[in-house]
């Protein structure tokens, strides 16, 4: 039976990785975004941010791969609610092969998406100056970090593909997600931030997981944040996993 | 008939959604390797027929066997035995036509999944098309495309939902003689469709399905006889617009099924 969810995911994911590759404007729209930020951050607004680091660039990354992944998963959202409109979903679901399947071939690929994002934007980035001391334990740890956020937020996007009535919905989601780390320390420390503001931006998931991409970066010990940032993704994923099979379970029975 | 095995086997099908009663105690019984037609108008709950016997939807109370497999107890084994083409044909369109059958083949854990793809593009006159993005097709293309992904893995039955809604006559009557091949070559059909004409021409068995159930069921020649015996009139027999159309756009001679009416 596992063999058959393997074989069939995989037929899944060769399946909307074409879909990738043969709409390369979705890594393009995905990715030119995150990369607008960058420019704008590190040549308009930089030079007024005292952040007490000597690179800019280094400071923003983490942030501008958060906005990416979180514009990117909007496309995961995008794609599913297109099969289900488009009774390929049905057709899937009336077939012999593990229903699993269908969903976890959208899964793996945002991830991989998101994946080929992340590289884009870092290549942009060290044209920029980014510069990293991370070691190889440090780039898996970045790695994972990234992994997690993604499949974290990769989830919610099911649950809009899954329950949404209109293309719109299926994707708006996203925007609230990709404006949280303007309010995080993704552009600037959060020590300057007004008392309530500040509070939120401590206590958000975002700002965790920059610091401790950020430190991993830097090669400093990412401390605490590493855990909480861990926390943080682990439960939005498990809580986001839970309520897409609900929806998904209504939808299916 | 009373000794052909049933590939289908409906009894008192009930499913409701909040207070709108779909389906009100539905029966019917499908022999196998013959074609059935599922008669009614919009609404009147065909495609949730289908749904139930394809294990896309639970219905509220009442049996369904699919090739001797219960939809509730053995939905693997009914999903073996079955292929489901939808009312809006549901094929990839970022993919190719060849690439949409390998799919299904590999899904469908088929050997040789390219020789599979290629004969079936052949058999629906896409060998050209094949290697275009569906998108690109014409409806009657995308159709045939789609009846020939339900075709791979030969399963036993077969249920088409308004297969030849919002095509033009010819692709209409490519579909019509595929299916009478499939049934000729054994593969049981549950056809439902809102076109009269359809179902006097392909089916077997033709049920008529009215707010929910089932009202009349029967051959042609069964339902013919719920009428007054026809009477003999004279009258000058007009050629219908579709075999003007098709006589004119040059496919009414290869398709005497279709043109004879």
């Amino acid at each position: 039976m596992s063999a058959h969810v393997v074989g069939n995911t995989n037929v899944m994911l060769g399946r909307s990785i074409r879909h990738v590759t043969r709409s390369m404007d979705t890594i393009i729209t995905v990715t030119i975004m995150p990369i607008a930020f960058m420019l704008l951050f590190r040549y308009v607004f930089g030079g007024a941010i005292q952040t007490g680091t000597a690179n800019y660039t280094n400071y923003l990354m983490p942030g501008i791969l958060l906005i990416a992944i979180a514009s990117g998963i909007s496309y995961t959202g995008y794609r599913l609610y297109n099969d289900l409109q488009s009774g390929i979903f049905e057709r899937f679901h009336s077939m012999p092969i593990a229903r699993s399947a269908v969903l976890w071939g959208h899964v793996l690929t945002s991830v991989v998406s998101n994946a080929i994002s992340a590289v884009v934007i870092i290549g942009v980035g060290l044209i920029m100056g980014f510069r990293t001391s991370a070691g190889i334990l440090a780039w898996l740890a970045v790695a994972g970090i990234l992994l997690l956020f993604t499949l974290a937020l990769t989830w919610v996007a099911m649950i809009a593909g899954l329950a949404a009535s209109s293309p719109d919905g299926a994707t708006a989601f996203s925007y609230p997600l990709v404006f949280l780390p303007f309010i995080s320390s993704a552009f600037v420390p959060t020590a300057t931030m007004p008392g309530p503001v500040k509070a939120f931006a401590e206590n958000q998931p975002v700002t965790s997981i920059v610091n401790a991409v950020r430190a991993l970066f830097d090669g400093q010990p990412a401390g605490h944040d590493i855990w909480i940032a861990t926390g943080w993704c682990v439960g939005i994923l498990v809580l986001a996993y839970a309520l897409a099979m609900r929806v998904y379970r209504r939808k299916i029975s | 008939m009373a000794t052909t095995p049933l590939a289908l086997e409906v009894r008192g099908l009930r499913k409701s959604y909040g207070k709108l009663d779909v389906l009100r105690g539905v029966d019917f019984d499908v022999a196998a390797g013959s074609i059935f037609a599922l008669l009614g108008s919009n609404g009147a709950g065909k495609t949730t027929v289908v749904r139930i016997l394809s294990t896309l939807l639970k219905p509220d109370s009442g049996t369904a066997g699919v090739h001797g497999f219960d939809v509730l107890a053995q939905p693997e084994k009914v999903r073996e035995s079955i292929s489901l083409t939808g009312q809006f044909a549901a094929v990839d369109q970022i993919l190719t036509g060849r690439e949409n059958l390998i799919m299904v083949a590999r899904l469908r854990q088929v050997r040789e999944p390219g020789k599979v793809a290629d004969d079936l593009l052949e058999r629906f006159g896409l060998t050209d098309a094949g290697g275009r993005r569906v998108g690109t097709y014409s409806g009657g293309m995308r159709r045939r495309l789609d009846i020939a992904m339900s075709l791979i893995g030969d399963p036993p039955v077969i249920f088409l939902d308004e297969p030849t809604t919002g095509l033009d006559p010819e692709a209409r009557i490519e579909v019509w003689q595929e299916i009478q091949s499939l049934a000729g070559k054994g593969t049981t059909i549950l056809l439902t469709t809102q076109y009269l004409d359809e179902a006097e021409k392909l089916a077997d068995r033709i049920a008529i399905l009215h707010e929910g159930t089932i009202i009349v069921s029967g051959t042609l020649a069964d339902l013919r006889k719920l009428l007054p015996p026809a009477k003999t009139e004279l009258v000058e027999r007009q050629p219908t617009l579709e075999e003007i159309f098709l006589s004119i756009v040059g496919k009414g001679a290869a398709t005497p099924e279709g043109a004879q009416r």
